[in-house]
């Protein structure tokens, strides 16, 4: 049941939050504050009471199931499940939600209880995705997220410098991301259908219809299907379009669900659907998805640096990082993959921070463009520290938690694929060099303006310092995390090997 | 022999009939409208209470036959004319001239939508189809002083008279090739392989219908009839009369095999692919809501329109769980125009800026539009995602890739024009605002069914279980 709640709670708060409007302005925001306070401790109490040992003969690989049917003729169930991997990101999803309605405290003063909804029913959905089991069920969340997160984007956010720019970066966001979701219904169609034909059993579950038997060609499409869907929100290179623009134009709180928690709903989507379900395509595949992760890699790096608006080159930084964590996800290296799930956190703290600080920077001097930033270290107190910190966080200093996962990747990639570990060092260096020029035109140099402006108060103080000490925190002890996904990386990392033992065997039998 | 059981099959329509003439001889007596409304109403609800009594029947009449696809459609039919009617009250409220003729007609076209959706027969077929059509087109040019509701009733005739015409040579073609008019007999008659004249027939029948379903090539018609007709009149002819006319469509599918040639299908997996893609994209740059959800309407029954090339047991439940998905959607979107524009004050507020800002002024009311379209666009937790999700397995499992492509497409197109609306219902308020709702609308009988259809959407998006159950159960061919 704890696990219905964690999907209700969010839902119910938004809601409240809605109605809540009428009473006062502020009591929305009190109302979503305790909501994802409310998710964040049941998946921390949870974290703390459970049992994170590799599933052996006799024990699940479920920490926690739920379980009640929902449509029977076609056999779709309510099936939620969590594991290591889905309590880190539902407590990621939990914080990082606490952290959005904190950070738009200031910043979104009109329509305060509609757009909280639309904030908790974003994270309830992204709570379903983390928990279903049931591909249809999954499929649901997938999309039903999208609908709020495209009224956050389109009614919240930054107007670009021609007119309606937030609405066309929502619908394009919409749009990309529902229409590669349909691809995945029609793979998740097309499976269970096999799976009908070949033991006459109607059902969309993800134990049932992992090792299915699907007939080569066909399989090799519904992989594609799938790969598809989760590579425009992951986003891989050629699908990456709608994502500058929509993180451009979303207001803070959208950007820092969108790059903290939704890019991570795809990896995930990899990790538990993909690989699982089309073991020997993907391994066949691999080559090609990692070199499509160097290629996010390099461009994203490039691209960054080219940028003249403080959010879209944040943006394109997590293109790039997000290369990183293609490559781990397909190398079938346990330890790359456990580095891929320290890289999502990690990520996800630094450039939520990133995002928030220039949130606040926008809050003082209304612009996102950096050439009319420059020398801010001397007149604003505090913030150029962290963003200083986090900076560094994001090109990969050691002690940080994105060199663990970075260096992991690397490590575990290496024995496999020796050339794109190479390639995809390049892209820390590109990384050094757009976080730097990040630094450079925002806060030194000569100053564009002169007068000081406003230090930070004690919100915006106190979540920049608890997001470093956990960047800290991970960086310098990571052990705790790996431990909590260790079930989940290996037993992927094998199918890769297993497939591959199986087709060296098939060789010999030929 | 006509029997007493045989009537019993029929009581629905026959209770629509004679509420008809009830309604005629009331306003011949003396004109009220709001008895008149009423009569209509508790006429319609009676049917609907009838409709056990008449599935329960033994045996149909002559030329009618009550299986589970007709008893479907009889109940969605009474339904939407009863949402109809609710709905019309309020519109024609302010009304100068005549407004009690409206519910007579409307019972007229009933009774022709009922009549259709049971007949075995062509004549049957022919005659309810008539009935249904010509009351629709007194009901479209209603506001007559309208420019454009005159427009639209005068079109609709034309083009829908020479549909007629296409039609009844298609009959005719079929008769002289098999000698009977009843679908059985056409089913045993055609069961050896289907020669040129009758494939002709079953092509100009296929027009005929397509016409009225506007499928694309046919559908010039529908955006300005749409947009001209007034908003109940709108209601009526996109729910019941398109839904009356598609289950023929099943029901000839079905029983006769001349229409299951490969041909034949080849030729209407082209239709539905360019009705599915040209409605999607026809509407993408509108600024009419009622011309919008006019071509929204015509890709949907491009999408419908797969059912009738896989055909089979899956597809008559998909026809069933679709057709009340679009029809409770469009309902609801349908009658957010009406509440707007109501009472009748000249043009309906079917403009896209006159629902600019509609949630800061009508929450509730957004918030219904913001549900039909969500549910137009098939996003999951509303009914229209149940719908999409039968059409694409059925596409899946019959490995209908064109067409599976096609509805992936469509709805991808689709999403913009729909995303469209809905973000203009919460961006600011302009200054002016011409049309809008009254402040009880919510306490209304209209208001009140408003509320209920998008409840509706809403409950059979997230448990679809008992309508599934209710469309599996019905025996849907009773051949």
């Amino acid at each position: 049941m704890i696990l219905v709640w964690l999907i209700l709670i969010p839902f119910i708060g938004g809601l409240l939050c809605w109605q809540a409007e009428r009473w006062s302005h502020q009591a929305p925001r009190w109302i979503a504050l305790g909501t994802m306070l409310f998710v964040l401790v049941i998946s921390v109490v949870v974290w703390l009471t459970g049992d994170f040992a590799p599933a052996s003969a006799n024990s699940s690989q479920w920490l926690l199931q739920w379980r009640a049917p929902w449509i029977p003729r076609f056999g779709v169930e309510i099936h939620l499940a969590m594991d290591g991997l889905s309590l880190v990101l539902v407590a990621l999803t939990g914080f990082l939600g606490l952290l959005a309605v904190l950070c738009s405290w200031q910043e979104i003063s009109d329509r305060v209880g509609f757009f909280h909804l639309n904030l908790l029913f974003i994270l309830g959905g992204v709570v379903g995705v983390f928990l279903a089991l049931d591909l249809f069920l999954f499929f649901l969340f997938w999309e039903m997220m999208l609908v709020p997160m495209y009224f956050l984007i389109a009614l919240w956010g930054h107007s670009g410098s021609a007119g309606q720019t937030r609405i066309r970066a929502a619908t394009r966001f919409f749009i990309y991301t529902q229409a590669s979701g349909l691809l995945m219904l029609v793979s998740i169609i097309a499976l269970v259908f096999v799976h009908y034909s070949n033991t006459g059993e109607l059902s969309f579950g993800y134990d049932t219809l992992r090792g299915t038997d699907v007939p080569e060609p066909l399989a090799f499409w519904l992989m594609l299907g799938f790969f598809i869907a989760f590579a425009v929100k992951l986003p891989v290179v050629p699908f990456h379009g709608w994502l500058p623009d929509a993180h451009a134009q979303a207001p803070t709180a959208g950007s820092v669900d969108l790059a903290g928690i939704l890019l991570k709903t795809a990896a995930y989507g990899i990790l538990r659907f993909a690989l699982p379900l089309f073991p020997e395509q993907s391994a066949a595949f691999a080559p090609v998805a990692m070199f499509l992760g160097l290629v996010g890699i390099i461009y994203g790096a490039v691209l960054a640096c080219g940028q003249q608006d403080i959010k879209r080159l944040i943006a394109y930084t997590s293109v790039s990082h997000m290369g990183f964590v293609l490559i781990a996800l397909y190398s079938g290296s346990e330890l790359a993959i456990q580095g891929a799930i320290v890289l999502m956190v990690a990520h996800a703290f630094s450039t939520a921070a990133l995002f928030i600080l220039s949130g606040q920077l926008y809050e003082r001097i209304h612009s996102r463009d950096m050439r009319v930033m420059g020398g801010l270290w001397g007149r604003l107190p505090v913030l150029p520290g962290f963003t200083l910190c986090f900076v560094a966080a994001s090109l990969g200093m050691p002690a940080t938690a994105n060199f663990v996962g970075e260096f992991m990747i690397l490590f575990g990639t290496f024995p496999g694929a020796p050339m794109v570990v190479v390639v995809a060092s390049i892209g820390l260096v590109l990384a050094a060099i757009y976080s730097l020029l990040l630094m450079q035109r925002v806060h030194f140099g000569s100053e564009y303006r002169s007068g000081l402006l406003a230090g930070p108060d004690r919100r915006e103080y106190g979540i920049m310092l608890v997001l470093l000490v956990l960047t800290l925190a991970v960086g310098l002890y990571p052990q705790p995390l790996l431990d909590t996904t260790a079930a989940v990386a290996g037993p992927v990392a094998e199918l890769f090997t297993g497939s591959a033992e199986l087709a060296v065997r098939a060789g010999e039998v030929n | 022999m006509l029997t007493l059981a045989n009537l019993m099959a029929i009581l629905p329509l026959i209770i629509v009939a004679a509420t008809a003439i009830v309604v005629m001889l009331g306003i011949a007596w003396q004109r009220y409208h709001a008895a008149t409304a009423i009569v209509s109403a508790a006429g319609l609800v009676l049917a609907l209470l009838s409709m056990p009594l008449a599935s329960a029947a033994q045996s149909s009449p002559p030329l009618m036959i009550m299986d589970g696809l007709a008893i479907m459609g009889s109940v969605l039919v009474l339904l939407c004319a009863l949402v109809t009617v609710a709905l019309s009250h309020h519109y024609l409220a302010g009304y100068i001239g005549p407004r009690e003729e409206f519910y007579l007609l409307l019972l007229c076209a009933v009774t022709g939508a009922l009549g259709l959706v049971a007949s075995n027969h062509l004549a049957t077929l022919f005659i309810s189809l008539e009935l249904l059509s010509m009351p629709l087109y007194g009901m479209l040019a209603y506001s007559y002083r309208a420019e454009r509701s005159l427009e639209a009733g005068i079109k609709y005739l034309i083009l829908s008279a020479a549909a007629t015409a296409f039609l009844l040579f298609g009959m005719a073609l079929v008769y002289a090739r098999t000698g009977s008019l009843d679908l059985v007999g056409l089913a045993t008659e055609l069961v050896t392989s289907p020669d040129v004249w009758s494939l002709a027939g079953a092509v100009l029948m296929l027009v005929g219908l397509g016409f009225k379903l506007s499928i694309v090539p046919f559908h010039l018609w529908t955006p300005d009839v749409y947009q001209g007709g007034p908003a109940p009149a709108t209601i009526f002819l996109a729910t019941v009369s398109k839904l009356a006319v598609f289950v023929v469509v099943v029901r000839l599918m079905m029983t006769a095999p001349v229409f299951d040639s490969d041909w034949l299908r080849v030729l209407i997996t082209v239709l539905a692919l360019l009705t599915m893609l040209g409605g999607n994209l026809l509407a993408l740059f509108q600024q009419n809501l009622k011309r919008l959800l006019g071509y929204s309407s015509i890709a949907h029954f491009g999408y419908l329109l797969v059912a009738i090339v896989v055909g089979g047991t899956l597809a008559a439940e998909t026809v069933g769980v679709y057709l009340v998905t679009y029809l409770i959607a469009t309902l609801a979107a349908f009658g957010v125009v009406t509440q707007l524009s109501s009472p009748f004050g000249g043009e309906d507020a079917a403009g896209l800026h006159h629902y600019r800002g509609l949630f800061w002024r009508r929450p509730w009311l957004a918030a219904v539009m913001t549900v039909s379209f969500l549910s137009l666009a098939g996003i999951p937790l509303t009914a229209g995602f149940i719908g999409k999700f039968y059409v694409l397995v059925l596409g899946v499992s019959d490995g209908r890739w064109w067409l599976v492509g096609g509805i992936v497409a469509g709805s991808a197109i689709g999403l913009f024009y729909y995303l469209r609306v809905m973000v203009t219902l919460y961006l600011p308020e302009p200054g002016m605002r011409r049309m809008d709702a009254p402040n009880d609308w919510g306490n209304r009988i209209g208001g009140l069914t408003l509320l209920v259809v998008a409840v509706l959407v809403l409950m059979l998006g997230v448990y679809p279980t008992p309508m599934i159950d209710w469309v599996a159960e019905l025996p849907m061919i009773g051949f």
